[in-house]
């Protein structure tokens, strides 16, 4: 694999300009201290409890996602570059979404194969014509980003149905100003701390129309056991709303409503953070205990917004990814601004060919899947590991796509034995609303072990405070 | 407010004011054993700490005889002990957990700072010497939280609502202490009285932590009747059955004005029962009370305290299905 980009020192040059500050104040650091500081924020996260549950793992229910003191740096013009392609993004995927549940122009146009929307999982037939307010779907949005160089940067997912860290974004930053805050004396970080606004403004200008009050917002939860649960209850109290679990809420005169110490209460919109399938078992899962019996009909009938929409995540299927590029050009008219993975889609002959012929160069990945559970690594895998792979593709390569093992951009981390480099992504937050809002740089996740590529923080990644400098 | 974040908050405040009690009834029960003493009286003591805490039957059945260590270890850490240190601080973190947004940050990081603190304490480590300053710690956790409560709560209905368990707890623990005792109050004991009783009257304040005031308050040395009357009918002692209602009236009285139109006929009932409870401690006398039985009193009172309780989670939807009002 080539020699990876560092964000803070390229290639081995000199330090790069937006890190200038930040090197001289490690320089001036030991790295006991550091490593002391690295503590007390633990303590810290520990404290406010921002914590996540690991599947899977019985006995740890309630983990820290690491957290690095050393931050993440964009400039200025870099950001510029980033967000236009972002908002570029984030309309043509509601178009997209829009016209895959109403006329399916794309289809027509012969731009993606019909099989391709029709067949899948991620595709609700229950939405076809369903009238969304403002005929958005996906209302928040996380695009995974990584950097391969100076000036290379590509999209690696659109999530689109419910993306969570946006509270460790925040919350890192807390901790950052709280414990170093000569750092920010010295440069000029935009603030990220209006997200919460920003998402109870989006959330209510997406209020059903003709409501005769102010709408009625609320958080819905699958519950405390959840792993993300955190952040719902973190959200909602920073939007001063409600958090309200399924057995909350009922369906009943044509509403939506919760129930409160004094009786029903209508609930407009609802930012839920639980999965299509579960929202309601009339329509959805009958075994489903998180939703709630009626609500898709509500819906449906105009009278509640239901944000990210069911649905929505027709756009962020790994194998509709492969098609963004064309996606991009059909519905505004331009070559995208941000770059695709070259990605190999095991349902096309040619391409699983190519795929099993380079299983050990690729990674791998189920075109469902997320959290980097069940993918494959080719360039750090075992033979084994690769074999079973060889097998799981061979048996149903409709479910996996392949992309090349990318050099994602490293940047100094604090480990075990000192500072060293690790790989990071981004994942930067935006919402979709009346207007779109950006929330500057988004959360960067590093890869703590040595030359790991996975980033996710169900396989041991970390996070770290992401600056975008102002000019 | 949700239903269900109403019925969190209720019993967050519960258990935390339960583990205050046990750790106060623990630190009575083993200061009484290292006195010297002649004949029975250990298990006796023991018994009715178990007893006053409600869970003497639990605790036979796991260990058959009491015994310092086993019982200190059942009320603090025993996870099986609904009633231990340990489950209470586990159940109202986990209420508090559930109902994140309805904390403010110093109540959640004092309760959740308080539950780490004691989760990674290893009861075979614990030597007898670090007892007594444990149960200290636990009583200062508690004050610590309703510190953070008092101080940056919104006065809406979550305030209200977390006073209501608090007083309604203690209200139960304060009077099934004297229950548990009412016997060493009773009037003839004056005349045998020698000794044990005094140290059963002084472990009966210290138990709520009254032993000092008491004697501000009466200027008088412990004597039966008064310190029923101190922990049942005065108002200046924070932890009397009188108190308690004062602050359970005004509960009510504060919710039902915030509900404004909203109010049922339900939350009136709550408010009638209240009422009526407090007309009896503010209108009741001691000798009265003991004359038609101090333990006819206790558990008349306990069974309304009870009552109460359960007509604020129906009147306020705690659990209900959507009944609208």
């Amino acid at each position: 694999m080539p020699r990876a980009f560092d964000e803070m020192n390229g290639y081995g040059g000199e330090v790069r300009e937006p890190y200038l500050t930040v090197d001289r104040w490690l320089q001036s650091q030991q790295v006991e201290d550091l490593r002391r500081k690295s503590c007390e924020a633990e303590s810290l996260f520990r404290r406010t409890g921002i914590t996540f549950a690991v599947y899977g793992d019985g006995a740890a229910t309630e983990r820290l996602i690491p957290f690095d003191i050393i931050p993440r740096i964009l400039s200025a013009s870099e950001w510029r570059r980033l967000a236009a392609g972002i908002e570029q993004r984030v309309r043509a995927l509601n178009a997209f979404i829009y016209d895959i549940y109403h006329r399916q122009e794309i289809i027509r146009a012969g731009r993606i194969p019909e099989d391709l929307i029709v067949q899948n999982a991620a595709f609700l037939p229950e939405m076809m014509c369903v009238e969304p307010a403002r005929g958005v779907y996906a209302h928040v949005i996380g695009i995974d980003i990584v950097r391969t160089s100076e000036n290379e940067f590509f999209v690696l997912e659109d999530n689109t149905r419910t993306p969570s860290g946006v509270s460790y974004m925040l919350e890192n930053r807390e901790a950052m100003m709280h414990m170093f805050p000569e750092l920010f004396a010295r440069n000029r970080v935009a603030a990220i701390e209006d997200y919460p606004d920003n998402l109870r403004l989006t959330l209510e200008s997406m209020a059903p129309a003709g409501l005769d009050d102010e709408p009625t917002v609320a958080v819905l939860t699958p519950g405390i056991h959840n792993s993300a649960y955190f952040e719902h209850s973190f959200l909602a109290d920073q939007m001063g709303v409600d958090l309200v679990e399924g057995q909350d809420l009922v369906v009943t005169d044509g509403a939506l409503q919760m129930k409160t110490t004094r009786g029903l209460k209508r609930v407009d919109v609802l930012y839920r953070r639980v999965d299509d399938a579960f929202i309601d078992p009339l329509t959805f899962r009958r075994d489903s205990m998180l939703g709630v019996p009626g609500m898709f009909d509500v819906y449906r009938a105009g009278r509640l917004t239901l944000v990210n929409a069911p649905g929505a995540g027709i756009a962020d299927d790994k194998s509709v990814y492969t098609y963004m590029p064309e996606i991009i050009e059909f519905y505004t008219g331009r070559a995208p601004i941000l770059k695709n993975v070259p990605t190999y889609v095991c349902r096309k002959p040619d391409d699983l060919a190519y795929v099993l012929e380079h299983l050990s160069e690729l990674v791998v990945k189920q075109v469902h899947g997320s959290g980097g559970y069940g993918m494959l690594v080719g360039p750090t895998a075992t033979r084994d590991e690769i074999d079973m792979f060889r097998m799981l593709v061979k048996a149903r390569p409709d479910r996996y796509i392949a992309q090349p093992t990318l050099a994602l951009s490293t940047c100094p981390t604090l480990v075990e034995k000192g500072i060293a480099e690790r790989h990071l992504d981004l994942r930067p937050f935006v919402l979709v609303g009346d207007r779109v809002r950006l929330t500057p740089g988004g959360l960067t996740r590093v890869a703590l072990r040595d030359g790991s590529l996975v980033v996710n923080s169900s396989q041991g990644g970390g996070t770290k405070d992401t600056w975008v400098l102002q000019d | 407010m949700l239903g269900r974040t109403a019925n969190d908050l209720f019993w967050m405040s519960r258990y935390i004011e339960r583990a205050e009690n046990i750790a106060r009834l623990l630190e009575v029960g083993y200061r009484i054993a290292l006195l010297p003493r002649e004949g029975h009286g250990q298990d006796e003591e023991w018994q009715s700490t178990l007893r006053s805490a409600g869970c003497e039957e639990r605790y036979l059945e796991k260990y058959g005889a009491y015994e310092s260590a086993d019982v200190v270890n059942f009320m603090l850490f025993d996870a099986d002990n609904p009633s231990s240190v340990y489950s209470c601080l586990a159940a109202a973190r986990r209420n508090a957990r559930a109902q994140r947004i309805a904390l403010t940050r110093e109540m959640w990081e004092s309760l959740n700072g308080a539950w780490i603190e004691f989760s990674a304490k290893n009861p075979a480590k614990l030597k007898s010497n670090e007892l007594p300053p444990l149960f200290d710690w636990v009583k200062d956790r508690s004050a610590l939280f309703r510190g953070a409560l008092l101080n940056t709560i919104l006065r809406n209905d979550t305030f209200y609502i977390s006073q209501l368990g608090t007083f309604l707890e203690r209200a139960d623990n304060t009077a099934r202490i004297l229950d548990v005792k009412y016997y060493v109050l009773l009037p003839h004991n004056e005349l045998v009285g020698g000794e044990i009783d005094s140290v059963q009257w002084a472990a009966i304040l210290r138990s709520v932590s009254a032993h000092r005031s008491y004697r501000w308050v009466y200027k008088d040395s412990y004597k039966p009747w008064r310190i029923a009357d101190y922990l049942i009918l005065n108002r200046q002692m924070p932890r009397s059955l009188r108190s308690c209602y004062e602050e359970i009236v005004s509960a009510l009285d504060e919710l039902s004005l915030f509900y404004g139109t909203a109010r049922t006929a339900k939350a009136n009932r709550c408010q009638e029962l209240a009422r009526e409870t407090m007309q009896l401690l503010a209108m009741g006398e001691m000798t009265a009370i003991f004359q038609s039985g101090l333990h006819e009193f206790l558990l008349d009172f306990i069974a309304r305290n009870n009552r109460l309780a359960s007509e604020i989670s129906t009147a306020y939807h705690f659990t209900d299905d959507a009944a609208p009002c």
